[in-house]
């Protein structure tokens, strides 16, 4: 056993630390407001090689783990939930899945300009009646001749607004026992057909980017079926156990925010008296996070060294996006509490750790959807 | 060009810093590069980068200093020099670094040598002119911009605020202020570069010193944070007698008329 980060992680820390506290953490408050993009941050991002971390130098990337890749999460997360699942979505959902199930010439076609941080890319499972239930899955793409025809809606889509292209989950066709195949399929987000709008008024990750698209007669090439015709359902499914790693990671770094604010407050407001962390009332809160935030970061990391040894980590990554969510929501509001009428106002930051928090107890499986996941590992 | 760089491995003071027992207490305390001695990496990198060679970084220290000289070859620096003196010096001082760094750089034919201005935390701002006198080699401190054309420096200088601008030649030694460069940060294919670049430890055998030839010139006394900073007064009443309580206060409390 060593718990500790290897030389490399530790300076990714540090780089990623005071990467944010500068060029993220700044203008945190005011995207939440106007619910804006920080495309300098991405770009800035990508040429210090944080867009290409789980990726091979050959695929222009950094060649790095998904532990150092938690960390990063961790710390953008912690200077701006918005950001954090923008850049999380950017790896994990964007780019993984054409690293993982691509084709040599899709690598370098979609792949290489994302890990180089010159490209986003988006993933588009969900529709309005279909997200963990991906059986429901409406959207259909119809071979003809040699290229898809794709028609269907896909909701809550996270930095399409940005992407070159998005993949697309869509119906091709019924197995004998009746059920839906599902195939993966790269769309460019400027073919002819697709409409990509970007209007919802979130509660939270406001600096996230989220929109609504419309496949209306796309045709794409045949080439762009994304890996196996038959196993586009198994093939998002290791898709989004690697995702919920980095949601997790995401949550330890709002709820690190949500620690450090409280205990600093609790350090400084003075009442009858006395700072108030000298009350047991406060202290007992601010253990309970601490602790909290302890465990969950060793269950982020442990999942993403599973991942990394090669080594099954669904059940581990379904725990830590659960565990960890939970906590940065319970830190978050615990955060209000310790500042008290404070807290309530926007200027200090923790109502907005709260209402980015929510989203991780929905986004990519709701804390519901994690504990089936981790219950039929259990063997129910 | 063959640039040396001096790096000095400090807490970092924006931090929490405790002192107990005449000591600055490590545990906790958060360690930097010194924040001068980042300029100093960053102008080597950007020199090298426009003139060609090779820039070395070397740092007098512990082991631990490993990770900054880490960092610094992760934001491009080609080779580090740790020389590693836990075992031999005790109690050492400006005297005993700069010593120890004109005996390995002697032989070395640094064209440019760059150091930190003033390191964060003993501030004595003497290693780099030390290290320069002892190598016989002429310094400029306090620089905000350097140009060489050929053997010719143009440097501009920091005087307390104003502008000095020197000729000079190379071979040299400067320190590098606030205002020289924005440092980079480390990009992560350069963090990975760094674990392959070579990163050399040395100790005082290998530079044929002894202990009693870099002994400290100086003794420290006491080590003390700075008084608490208390609430400042606001006097009221007239003016002609805010004036009167002023003057008493300075005379009677703060003892400075």
């Amino acid at each position: 056993m060593n718990f500790e980060l290897t030389k490399e992680q530790q300076m990714l820390k540090d780089m990623v630390r005071s990467f944010a506290e500068k060029e993220i953490k700044p203008y945190a408050q005011e995207l939440d407001k106007t619910s804006g993009f920080n495309e300098q941050a991405f770009k800035k991002m990508g040429e210090l090689g944080l867009l290409g971390i789980p990726f091979p130098e050959e695929y222009g990337g950094s060649g790095g783990d998904t532990v150092s890749y938690a960390i990063a999460v961790e710390e953008i997360g912690k200077a701006c939930g918005g950001t954090g699942l923008s850049y999380a979505a950017a790896i994990s959902l964007g780019a993984s899945p054409i690293f993982y199930f691509g084709t040599e010439e899709q690598k370098q076609e979609w792949l290489v300009p994302m890990a180089k941080g010159e490209t986003l890319g988006s993933f588009g499972l969900t529709e309005p009646n279909a997200g963990s239930d991906a059986g429901g899955t409406r959207t259909k793409a119809v071979l003809d001749g040699d290229e898809y025809v794709i028609n269907g809606e896909k909701c809550w889509i996270t930095n399409a607004g940005f992407a070159r292209q998005i993949i697309v989950t869509a119906v091709t066709g019924k197995k004998d026992n009746g059920r839906s195949i599902i195939s993966a399929i790269i769309v460019p987000a400027d073919a002819p057909g697709v409409t990509i709008s970007c209007n919802y008024d979130k509660m939270g990750v406001r600096a996230s980017n989220t929109c609504e698209i419309v496949l209306e007669n796309v045709r794409v090439p045949k080439e762009n079926l994304l890996g196996d015709s038959q196993k586009g359902f198994s093939q998002f499914l290791y898709t989004l156990d690697g995702g919920r790693i980095s949601i997790a990671a995401l949550a330890v770094g709002i709820a690190q925010a949500a620690l450090e604010k409280a205990l600093q407050y609790a350090k400084e407001r003075v009442q009858f008296g006395q700072s108030i962390s000298k009350f047991q009332a406060i202290q007992f809160k601010l253990a309970d996070m601490a602790t909290e935030v302890e465990l969950a970061r060793n269950l982020v990391h442990k999942s993403a060294w599973l991942k990394d040894q090669g080594k099954p980590f669904g059940k581990e990554a379904a725990m830590a996006k659960l565990f960890a969510s939970e906590t940065s929501f319970r830190a978050s509001n615990q955060a209000i509490q310790i500042h008290g009428g404070y807290g309530y106002m926007k200027e200090y930051d923790v109502e907005r750790f709260l209402r980015d928090a929510k989203l991780l107890e929905i986004g990519e499986g709701t804390s519901e959807i994690q504990r089936l996941v981790i219950a039929r590992h259990l063997g129910c | 060009m063959n640039i040396y760089v001096l790096l000095k491995r400090t807490f970092d003071t924006e931090e929490k810093i405790s002192v107990a027992n005449g000591q600055i207490q490590e545990d906790g305390a958060e360690f930097i590069i010194n924040p001068y001695d980042e300029y100093a990496v960053e102008e080597a990198i950007q020199i090298r980068d426009d003139k060609g060679g090779e820039v070395t970084v070397v740092s007098v220290g512990n082991e631990e200093a490993e990770k900054q000289l880490r960092t610094a070859l992760a934001m491009g620096a080609d080779k580090a020099v740790l020389i590693n003196t836990e075992d031999d010096v005790e109690n050492g001082d400006q005297y005993t670094t700069a010593k120890i760094l004109a005996e390995f750089l002697k032989d070395k034919e640094a064209d440019l040598i760059i150091a930190g201005n003033v390191a964060i935390d003993g501030g004595s701002g003497q290693v780099g002119p030390r290290v320069a006198d002892l190598l016989g080699m002429p310094y400029v401190t306090t620089i905000t911009e350097i140009k060489i054309e050929g053997e010719s420096v143009h440097i501009v200088r920091d005087v307390e605020g104003d502008s000095e601008k020197i000729e000079t030649k190379l071979p040299l030694l400067v320190t590098a202020q606030q205002g020289l460069n924005d440092p980079r940060y480390p990009s992560l294919p350069g963090i990975m570069k760094a674990k392959k670049k070579p990163l050399d430890e040395l100790e005082l055998d290998d530079l044929d010193l002894d202990e009693d030839e870099v002994e400290a010139k100086t003794e420290t006394i006491a080590v003390f944070l700075p008084p608490k900073k208390e609430a400042g007064r606001i006097l009221e009443g007239e003016l002609s007698d805010q004036v009167q309580e002023l003057v008493n206060l300075l005379h009677s409390e703060a003892k400075v008329i």
